[in-house]
């Protein structure tokens, strides 16, 4: 029985399709069979984040209404054999997201796939609710910014309250995922330090991000991070997290504190 | 003021946190019911049974610190309509 992971965050535009693509990615590499969901019904993202988008012939909604089998609507990634999408709608109203519909959805995939990371749509209406309902472990993807730590926050409850797990008295693991990180504003005392948001929201790290240009070079060409440039900065960050979320110790590192004297004096840049 | 201070600008990280720790204090202890405006509601609709009370007229304030909030009605009854009741 593979696991599902909800990549979650309340706030929009802090990259939870970024980083479900990235995960993803990296667990696939690792020769993990993984499926990676779009529950964004009305404003499908990951498909382009993936590369994808051309390809796609029937949805996350084609699915749950009986007009296509799941094995027509998963759409397997050019790069990585055992990485598969499955989007969401881009016409269809988000109603049609039913919540039989998506149990019967996510309990097929977890008897097929190591791993099913579910991409939450931005809020805490239904799309966002139904995303997490079945997960076994939540991502909370987070800036070091007031709203986005709040928003959290907000969805920590949710996770702790509207998830099947949480009805039957069962504790949610939740990761915290930190992304956007600028190390040279955060020592500047100008971004919240990665303690700062680990002390307001209590739950355990999972990676930090640095904020980094490769990032939107992926999504420009329609790759995760992690595999359009392995060795960039952003990638090891998030093939890290994908370690910790298998359950390797792995250290976690805050960027820019290993940092040398020299480097400091020389390597900074502008913000 | 230190002579610094004219070349450094105040950080802002430690005013976020300390923002963000009072707010989401209060909304977790809040989660679901907020007790405030509950409170606010009630309030009002005693006044309006007893006065004719115009909603141009009346101020709520909250202040929510650290430990307590403060919830504030003030409510502006005319001459005429303390007569009427």
């Amino acid at each position: 029985m593979g696991k599902v992971i909800v990549v979650t965050s309340g706030k929009g535009g802090v990259g939870k399709t970024t980083s479900t693509a990235a995960l993803g990615a990296a667990l696939a590499s690792k020769g993990e069979r993984v499926v990676v969901v779009d529950f964004d019904v009305g404003l499908r993202n990951l498909d382009l984040v993936m590369g994808a988008e051309r390809r796609v012939v029937y949805d996350l909604i084609n699915v749950i209404q009986g007009e296509a089998k799941l094995s027509q609507a998963l759409i397997r990634d050019k790069r990585l054999e055992t990485l598969f999408l499955l989007p969401a709608s881009q016409t269809r109203d988000k109603d049609n997201l039913t919540p039989e519909g998506v149990e019967r959805v996510i309990s097929e995939l977890r008897r097929v796939f190591d791993w099913v990371i579910c991409d939450s749509p931005a809020g805490i209406e239904s799309g966002a609710t139904l995303a997490m309902r079945h997960a076994d472990v939540a991502v909370v993807v987070t800036n070091p910014e007031v709203s986005s730590v709040r928003d959290s926050d907000r969805i920590i409850g949710l996770l702790d309250s509207k998830t099947v797990k949480a009805e039957n008295g069962e504790r949610m693991e939740k990761h915290l995922l930190l992304t956007r990180y600028d190390p040279n504003r955060a020592e500047r005392g100008d971004m919240l330090k990665v303690d700062d948001v680990l002390e307001i929201l209590s739950i355990p790290l999972i990676g930090i991000i640095p904020e980094s240009m490769d990032v939107l070079r992926a999504s420009n060409i329609g790759a995760p991070v992690t595999l359009a440039d392995a060795s960039s900065a952003p990638a090891q960050a998030y093939f890290d997290a994908a370690r910790r979320l298998c359950g390797e110790p792995v250290p976690i590192t805050v960027p820019g504190e290993k940092r040398s004297f020299l480097g400091k004096i020389f390597g900074r840049k502008a913000a | 003021m230190s002579i610094f201070s004219l070349f450094r600008k105040q950080r802002s990280a430690p005013a976020a946190r300390e923002r963000l720790q009072v707010l989401l204090a209060h909304e977790r202890a809040s989660a679901g019911t907020d007790l405030v405006a509950v409170l606010r509601e009630e309030i009002l609709a005693v006044i309006a049974r007893h006065v004719q009370v115009d909603s141009d007229r009346v101020t709520v304030k909250l202040d929510r610190d650290e430990n307590v909030s403060i919830l504030e009605i003030d409510v502006e009854i005319p001459l005429t309509a303390a007569l009427a009741a």
